[in-house]
C-alpha cells in the first residue's frame, strides 16, 4: 500500500536512465531526427499530414486571401526566430518554445499548420534540427496536433470573451500547455511502436529502441513539466502583451471556417456518403489474413514471433476490456453483420463526441464574430 | 567592463539574453557559411539541384531501410568522399554532423546498452551488463542518425537556397508553398537581425539583477513586439507584391538543364541505392 517500498524497488540505473532520457527529450524538444523511425512509419506520417497541408494550401489559394501569403511567410519566420529565444523558467533553467500554439491563436489552426510546417522544413534542411524523412512525423506532431488542440482549448475557454479578457490569457496558456503535451504523447507513440515492429531476427531493435512503456511516460512527463510549461508561458505572456500593446494583432485571426452553415448536411454530403460506403465495405477487412497492423494483443505478439513482451504492455493489456472485443457482438450470429454493426456504432460514437466537442467550441461563435468586427 | 568586474552577477543577470544572442548569431553565421560553400567549385555544386533532391531522398531511404550495419557504414564512407570532392572542409563536416544531433542520440542510445535483453557482451562492476543486442541497437541508431544527417547536410551545403526552392518543384510542392518558403527564409534573416538588435539594446540598458518574472515579461514583450513587426511587415510585403504585378499565382524562372554528368551521377546514385537496399535486406 505504501509508496516507499515501491520506490526503493526501482533500480538505481533505471532512475539514471530516465534522467538521461528526459535530458535528451528536453534538449531536442521533439524534433525527431532521421533514423529513429522506420521508413514505413515516416511514410504513414506523411499520409496523415497530407490532408491538413492540402486544407491549409487551399485556404492560402483562395483568391481573396492572397494577402495571407506574406502573413504566413512572416509568421513562419517569426516562429523560427522565437524557437531560438531562451525562456527563463521558474527555478532558473531556460527552455525553448515551439511557437505553434501562438500561431494557432493568431492565424487559426489551418493556416498555423502551414506556417509551422514551413518553419520545421527550414529547420530540417538548414539546421539539421529534425530529420528529412521524419518531416511528416514532426509536422504531424508540432504543426497539426499542437495547433489544433491549442485552438480548440483556447476557443473553449475564451470564445465569448472580450478581446481584453483575462480568460484569453488563461485559454492561451492552458491551450499551449495541453497542445504540446498531447503532441509529445503522439511523438512517444511513434517512437514506442518502433521496437515492436522492426527488429532483426535476434530481437535487436532497428530504430528507436524503447517500447511504449518507456517512451510514453518519459516523453509526456518531461514535456508536461518543462517544455509544455515554456510553451504555455510564451503563449500566455505574448497574448497578455498583445492585449496591452497591439490588440489588432490579437483580433486579426484569419477566420477559420469552423461554422457549418445553414445546411450542413448538404455541405458535407460527399463526406457522409463516403463514410457510409466505407462502413459497408468494412467486411473486406475480414478477407485480409492476420490482425490489423500494430493492433496486436499480448498473445498475438508472442505468436508473431516476438521473443519478449514489454512488461508494460503485458500489464496494461488486462486493464481495458472493450464492450465489443474483436468487434464481435455476441448476440449477432453472422460475423459480417457484426462487423458492420461495430463499424456503425464506432462511427456514431465518434461523430457524437466530435459533435459535442464542436458544440462546445462553436456555441459562442456569434460573439466572437462581433468582437473581431469591433476591432 | 562592468561585466568583467562582476562576473557572477552579470551571468545570472542577463544570462538568458546572452544565450539567445549567441544562438541568433550562430544561426546567422551558419547560413552565411553554407551559402559560401555552395558557391565554391566542387562535384556536388556542379550537379542539377533537382537530381540532388531525388538522390538525397533515395540515399536517405537506403540508409533508413538497411538492416545491416556494414551497409550503413559504407554509405557513410560515401558521404565522406562526397564531402571531400565538394569543397566541404572535413573538420567542419564532421563537427556539424557528429557534435550536435547524434550527441543527444548518444545519450538516448546509452541506456539501451544495458536494458535490452540479450546475450552478455561485457560485464561491468556493480552487476551492470552490456548486452550484445543492446550494443547493436545503439550502434544502429547512432550510425543511422549520423549518416542521414550527413546526406542532408551535404545537400544543403552544396546548394544555394534559391535552387533548393526551385528544385522542390520536382517534388510537386505547390507553387504557393515554394513562394512562402522563399519569403520565409529571406525574412528569417531580417527578423533575426531585428531580434538581435532588440536583445542587444535591452542588454545594454540592464543595470540590476532582474527577477524571474521580469525576465519572462521581457521575453514576452520582445516576442510580442517582434510579432507586431512581422505582421506590419507582411502587409507592406503584400503591397509591394501587388504593386509589382502579383496576380494571385507565383511564377518562378526555371532554367535547369540536365547535362551528361547529371545523367551519369543519376546512374551512379541509382546503382548505389539499389545495391545498398539489396545488400541491406
Amino acid at each position: 500500500m505504501s509508496l516507499k517500498p515501491l520506490i526503493q524497488k526501482i533500480p538505481r540505473w533505471m532512475l539514471l536512465y530516465y534522467a538521461l532520457f528526459i535530458i535528451w527529450v528536453v534538449t531536442t524538444a521533439m524534433h525527431i531526427p532521421d533514423g529513429y523511425l522506420s521508413p514505413v512509419t515516416s511514410i504513414i506520417m506523411f499520409v496523415l499530414v497530407l490532408p491538413f497541408w492540402a486544407q491549409g494550401v487551399q485556404k492560402l489559394r483562395e483568391k481573396m486571401s492572397a494577402k495571407n501569403i506574406p502573413i504566413v511567410a512572416l509568421f513562419a519566420a517569426f516562429s523560427f526566430v522565437v524557437m531560438m529565444f531562451n525562456v527563463p523558467l521558474p527555478g532558473g533553467t531556460t527552455g525553448h518554445a515551439v511557437g505553434g500554439a501562438l500561431a494557432a491563436i493568431i492565424l487559426g489552426p489551418e493556416i498555423a499548420t502551414i506556417a509551422v510546417s514551413i518553419a520545421l522544413v527550414i529547420q530540417a534542411f538548414f539546421f539539421g534540427d529534425g530529420g528529412i524523412l521524419a518531416i511528416g512525423a514532426n509536422c504531424f506532431n508540432m504543426a497539426v496536433v499542437l495547433p489544433y488542440v491549442t485552438y480548440a482549448i483556447y476557443q473553449a475557454i475564451s470564445k465569448n470573451e472580450a478581446l481584453n479578457s483575462k480568460r484569453r490569457i488563461v485559454g492561451a496558456a492552458v491551450g499551449g500547455w495541453a497542445g504540446l503535451t498531447i503532441a509529445s504523447f503522439f511523438a512517444a507513440v511513434e517512437f514506442g511502436i518502433q521496437p515492436l515492429l522492426w527488429h532483426t531476427v535476434d530481437g535487436t531493435p532497428l530504430y528507436a529502441p524503447y517500447p511504449l512503456s518507456v517512451s510514453i511516460p518519459a516523453m509526456v512527463i518531461s514535456h508536461a513539466l518543462i517544455a509544455s510549461v515554456v510553451e504555455a508561458l510564451v503563449t500566455g505572456l505574448v497574448v497578455a502583451y498583445l492585449m496591452r500593446a497591439n490588440r489588432p494583432a490579437l483580433a486579426m485571426v484569419i477566420k477559420p471556417q469552423l461554422a457549418p452553415e445553414a445546411n450542413s448536411f448538404a455541405k458535407w454530403r460527399a463526406l457522409w456518403i463516403g463514410m457510409a460506403a466505407l462502413i459497408v465495405i468494412t467486411p473486406i477487412g475480414l478477407l485480409a489474413p492476420g490482425t490489423a497492423w500494430g493492433e496486436w494483443g499480448a498473445e498475438e505478439l508472442t505468436s508473431l514471433g516476438l521473443s519478449f513482451i514489454p512488461k508494460g504492455l503485458e500489464q496494461l493489456s488486462g486493464l481495458w476490456s472493450a464492450p465489443m472485443p474483436d468487434y464481435d457482438v455476441a448476440a449477432v450470429g453472422n460475423a459480417n453483420i457484426a462487423y458492420i454493426l461495430s463499424a456503425v456504432v464506432g462511427v456514431l460514437i465518434t461523430v457524437a463526441v466530435v459533435w459535442l466537442f464542436s458544440l462546445l467550441v462553436t456555441s459562442g461563435k456569434k460573439n466572437t464574430a462581433e468582437i473581431s468586427t469591433n476591432k | 567592463m562592468s561585466q568583467s568586474s562582476q562576473p557572477a552577477h552579470s551571468k545570472s543577470r542577463s544570462g538568458f539574453i546572452e544565450r539567445t544572442l549567441v544562438d541568433i548569431n550562430n544561426t546567422l553565421e551558419q547560413s552565411i557559411f553554407a551559402e559560401k560553400i555552395a558557391r565554391q567549385k566542387g562535384l556536388l555544386q556542379a550537379l542539377d539541384p533537382r537530381l540532388k533532391v531525388i538522390a538525397m531522398l533515395m540515399l536517405l531511404f537506403a540508409v533508413s531501410l538497411s538492416h545491416q550495419l556494414a551497409v550503413i557504414a559504407a554509405l557513410y564512407v560515401c558521404a565522406l568522399l562526397l564531402a571531400a570532392v565538394s569543397a566541404v572542409p572535413l573538420g567542419f563536416f564532421l563537427k556539424r554532423v557528429w557534435v550536435l544531433i547524434p550527441f543527444f542520440t548518444g545519450i538516448i542510445a546509452l541506456p539501451a546498452l544495458f536494458i535490452t535483453p540479450g546475450p552478455t557482451l561485457l560485464s561491468l562492476p556493480l552487476g551492470i551488463v552490456i548486452t550484445r543486442t543492446g550494443a547493436m541497437t545503439a550502434l544502429f541508431l547512432l550510425l543511422r542518425v549520423g549518416t542521414s544527417v550527413s546526406f542532408a547536410t551535404l545537400f544543403v551545403l552544396s546548394t544555394p537556397w534559391n535552387n533548393v526552392l526551385k528544385a522542390m518543384g520536382i517534388l510537386r510542392v505547390p507553387d504557393v508553398i515554394v513562394l512562402v518558403l522563399g519569403m520565409t527564409y529571406r525574412y528569417i534573416h531580417l527578423l533575426l537581425h531585428i531580434a538581435n538588435d532588440m536583445f542587444l539594446s535591452r542588454k545594454s540598458r540592464i543595470l540590476r539583477r532582474m527577477s524571474g518574472a521580469e525576465e519572462r515579461r521581457l521575453i514576452a514583450a520582445t516576442s510580442g513586439t517582434l510579432l507586431g513587426k512581422s505582421l506590419q511587415l507582411s502587409s507592406e510585403v503584400y503591397l509591394a507584391m501587388e504593386s509589382r504585378g502579383y496576380r494571385g499565382y507565383p511564377r518562378t524562372m526555371d532554367r535547369f538543364r540536365m547535362h551528361w554528368f547529371d545523367w551519369a551521377a543519376a546512374l551512379v546514385v541509382s546503382f548505389v541505392t539499389a545495391a545498398a537496399i539489396w545488400l541491406g535486406r
